[in-house]
């Protein structure tokens, strides 16, 4: 490890920081809208979710690697390119994750607030997406800390990133951004879902204060 | 005045997809102002499909069900459910909702202000008898008859004219049961809403109602009397069953002494009896002091003939 190499570089690794995120929050933000949407449709057509499951499945299987040499033709070597392949992956973790917290709702919940004069789009905002977030948190993590570590390949389609220190090092066999590429992404990864679960608890002041 | 209909049921019928008998055939009854009916008979008779015809959470596949002179359907759904309070076994809180907030849920979605929901919420804590430092509790922070309370009180709220109650209180044992019950004898005494509540119960449907809707499988009506006529004069062999055995006993519970005809005044030395006694609780003053008729005050006297004839 260069030390002198990290103190120059203080300010790149900021702004690779800067764009890791930007990358990141992109990514999920997008992602996590479009699931909701596709979850919506899943639930009000009960039909469409094995389809949109699948479709969602086998965006999962293809290696980002393959998807970003298919899109490159489409959307050239551009933040669109990555951004595409980056919601795709988010796509099946977020739905499944969606579909099944709001099944959990219990029946009599539904019922009950259905016939209290709930309309349809209130009862799912207000009553059965804060009874889903437990789950709908714990696919926002693994597509959290799943996105943070792809996002490091987005370099090789001239993205930033701590990607881009990392394909700096393996281009000049040079190790110190290697390591520090690899070693910020981890830490990205762990403080991100540090702090969902800060984020959980404070969405959730009853689950909290049972645990006590 | 006349009592005014406020539920009607018109040849209300179900029949659910897929099935090819009706849950419900063909089913007319009508619910007066501050009358509660109780609906009974045995399981996968239709009473909860009757009940939650009447807020549309079920549509009838023919017939007609008007609350307060209107056709439920001419309002759209969530706006007659509005008006009308709905208590189910599973009570249906919002675990992410404090007990204030779930019992304010209806006057929010009314448009009510803070500061009104907030007085309203205090108000019903203390009429269903909640302690007012549980109103920042969750849900999974009650015991099981909490939880029943909130419903009740969540159900009222907007202060509804018409009631809901779905086998209310059949999760709660016994004891919580009984006291529930009478929590509700109470409120409904100063409240006079118009109830139905379903129940499997016989004894609870005849503690509780003005009336007693008897049901058969297939929703058919079999009978709809009052407590005493139902336990007095069964219409059929299966309302019979369905009352049991020990109706004539029971029914003793539900007249009082005053209202029967007395004979006339026997000499001291017999046990007295106040006109507001059950003739139960006549009975077992007579049966414990081993006498053979009693004294009723001021007004007559009372003998073991006299409460046989009413046992039927
Ligand atoms: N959503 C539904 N789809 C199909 N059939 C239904 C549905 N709901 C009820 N049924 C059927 O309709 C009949 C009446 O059911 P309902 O729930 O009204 O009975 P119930 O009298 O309330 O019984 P219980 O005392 O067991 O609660 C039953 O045969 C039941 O299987
Ligand atoms: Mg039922």
């Amino acid at each position: 490890m260069s030390w002198s190499w990290i103190t120059a570089h203080l300010g790149d690794i900021a702004s690779r920081t800067v764009e890791h995120l930007e990358l990141t929050g992109i990514a999920i933000g997008l992602g996590f809208v479009l699931a909701l949407a596709l979850s919506i449709l899943a639930i009000a057509k009960r039909r469409t979710y094995a389809p949109i499951t699948w479709v969602a499945g086998v965006m999962y299987t293809i290696p980002s690697i393959a998807l970003f040499a298919l899109l490159v033709p489409v959307t050239g070597l551009s933040k669109t390119t990555a951004e595409v392949a980056l919601v795709s992956y988010t796509l099946l973790i977020l739905v499944r994750n969606i579909v099944a917290g709001i099944d959990g709702v219990p029946a009599s919940v539904r019922e009950a607030a259905t016939a209290m004069g709930y309309t349809r789009w209130r009862m799912f905002f207000t009553v059965e997406i804060p009874l889903a977030l437990p789950l709908v948190i714990a696919g926002l993590r693994i597509a959290t800390v799943t996105t943070v570590g792809l996002v490091t390949l987005t370099a090789l389609i001239g993205q930033g990133g701590y990607g881009a220190f990392i394909l700096d090092g393996l281009q000049r066999f040079f190790n110190t951004p290697l390591f520090v590429g690899a070693i910020l992404s981890v830490a990205l990864a762990v403080a991100l879902d540090v702090a969902l679960v800060a984020l959980e608890r404070a969405l959730m002041p009853w689950a909290r204060r049972r645990a006590v | 005045m006349l009592p005014f209909t406020v539920i009607r049921l018109d040849h209300v019928s179900k029949t659910f997809p897929g099935s090819s008998a009706p849950a419900v055939g063909d089913l007319s009854f009508e619910i007066a102002e501050g009358e509660v009916a109780c609906l009974v008979g045995p399981s996968g008779c239709g009473k909860t499909t009757t009940l939650r015809m009447i807020n549309r959470l079920i549509e009838p596949t023919s017939g007609t069900i008007t609350v307060a002179g209107r056709d439920i359907t001419s309002v759209p759904a969530h706006e007659l459910r509005r008006g009308i309070g709905y208590v189910i076994q599973q009570v249906g809180l919002f675990a992410h909702r404090t007990v204030a907030d779930n019992i304010a849920t209806v006057p929010k979605l009314l448009g009510w202000d803070k500061a009104r929901a907030h007085r309203r919420t205090e108000e019903l804590l203390d009429l269903v008898g909640l302690d007012q430092s549980l109103k920042d509790r969750y849900p999974s922070e009650l015991s099981g008859g909490q939880q029943q309370r909130v419903g009740v009180a969540r159900a009222l709220a907007a202060d509804p004219p018409v009631l809901l109650m779905d086998e209310p209180f059949g999760a709660v044992d016994p004891i919580v049961r009984l006291r529930l019950q009478d929590e509700l004898k109470a409120l409904q005494a100063r409240l006079r809403k118009t109830i139905v509540f379903v129940t499997h119960d016989i004894d609870e449907a005849v503690r509780l109602g003005d009336r007693v809707v008897v049901l058969n499988v297939g929703g058919v009506l079999e009978q709809i009397a009052s407590p005493a006529d139902l336990l007095g004069a069964p219409s059929n062999e299966f309302v019979a069953r369905f009352v049991g055995s020990e109706r004539g006993i029971r029914r003793l519970s539900l007249i009082n002494v005053k209202d029967i005809e007395l004979d006339e005044p026997l000499g001291d030395g017999q046990p007295t009896i106040s006109p507001d006694a059950t003739l139960l609780d006549a009975l077992q003053t007579l049966l414990r002091s081993g006498k053979h008729a009693a004294n009723v005050d001021g007004s007559g006297s009372l003998s073991l003939e006299r409460i046989a004839r009413e046992v039927k």
